[in-house]
């Protein structure tokens, strides 16, 4: 059984994949929906653990951590299953991947996180949640992707 | 309210980011992922001044938490880290984990010092 894995590099929208690039003609009313829809559950759900778990500027952001190194474990999983199916249920990745994990999933409170840390004169603390975001979300995505692939590759033998 | 104002905010972030890196690519055909680094940068920035002004509990959740947490993303940045990777461009998989966390903490500060000078 041959692996059917797409080239693609970018999750969200890969234009190299002739799937994403005709999406938008044929129907994009229901795929921004699908990814407004996934993106409201994330962050929904992204803000619901920041208001559990909250954190002073001074601390470590942990409810962000989790979010950020959880999301991408998901998203190396995801688009393994999906890349297995061959692109899988044509909204499959706008809604879970563009949508829910991108919407879960934060840049910008990461880089703001860190900024405030350094701001509130916890340099060191700074670092090791800088550190420990990037190579948590890297190992988390490797891991994801190569465990999925793996398991698929063991199931369709 | 608040759940309201951040699924308003999320509902356009997310759209957003994808159309962003729809248009970044038809211009430019390089490997390297310009689109995501594009809004997870303007993300930074925005939530920057949002932090430093610092916004009310009803614009930071719209445009905070709902709109820069929908538009920029970890999953899609590690993921095609991992792909450029894997996919023998290591270099360029390097320069997007270093160029990413620089000009996103790059962006915060300055969105956070411009915020902070204009209101003071």
């Amino acid at each position: 059984m041959p692996e059917p894995f797409e080239p693609r590099t970018d999750p969200d929208v890969d234009l190299g994949v002739p799937a994403d690039r005709s999406e938008l003609t044929t129907r994009p009313a229901t795929v921004l929906a699908a990814i407004a829809a996934g993106g409201v559950l994330g962050a929904l759900a992204r803000a619901g653990l920041q208001h559990a778990v909250p954190h002073p500027p001074t601390g470590f952001g942990w409810a962000t951590f989790t979010i950020n190194t959880s999301g991408c474990l998901l998203i190396g999983v995801l688009m393994a299953v999906l890349g297995h199916l061959d692109g899988g249920p044509p909204l499959a990745r706008p809604f879970l991947g563009v949508g829910v994990l991108g919407g879960f999933t934060t840049f910008s409170t990461y880089a703001v996180d860190v900024q405030q840390a350094i701001v509130a004169g916890t340099p060191g603390t700074a670092l090791a949640y800088l550190a420990a975001t990037l190579l948590g979300a890297l190992v988390a995505v490797a891991l994801g992707d190569a465990v999925t692939a793996g398991l698929l590759r063991r199931a369709a033998r | 309210m608040t759940v309201l104002l951040i699924a308003l905010g999320a509902a356009v972030g997310a759209p957003l980011r994808y159309l962003t890196d729809r248009a970044v690519q038809s211009r430019r055909g390089s490997a390297f992922p310009w689109g995501t680094l594009l809004v997870n940068v303007v993300g930074s920035l925005l939530l920057g001044v949002l932090v430093g002004w610092p916004a009310g509990p009803a614009v930071s959740a719209l445009l905070g938490t709902g709109f820069c947490g929908a538009l920029t993303t970890y999953s899609t940045f590690s993921y095609e880290t991992l792909r450029l990777s894997t996919g023998g461009h290591r270099l360029l998989a390097l320069a997007n984990v270093l160029g990413s966390v620089a000009a996103g903490l790059a962006a915060a500060t300055a969105g956070y010092a411009v915020a902070r000078t204009l209101i003071g």
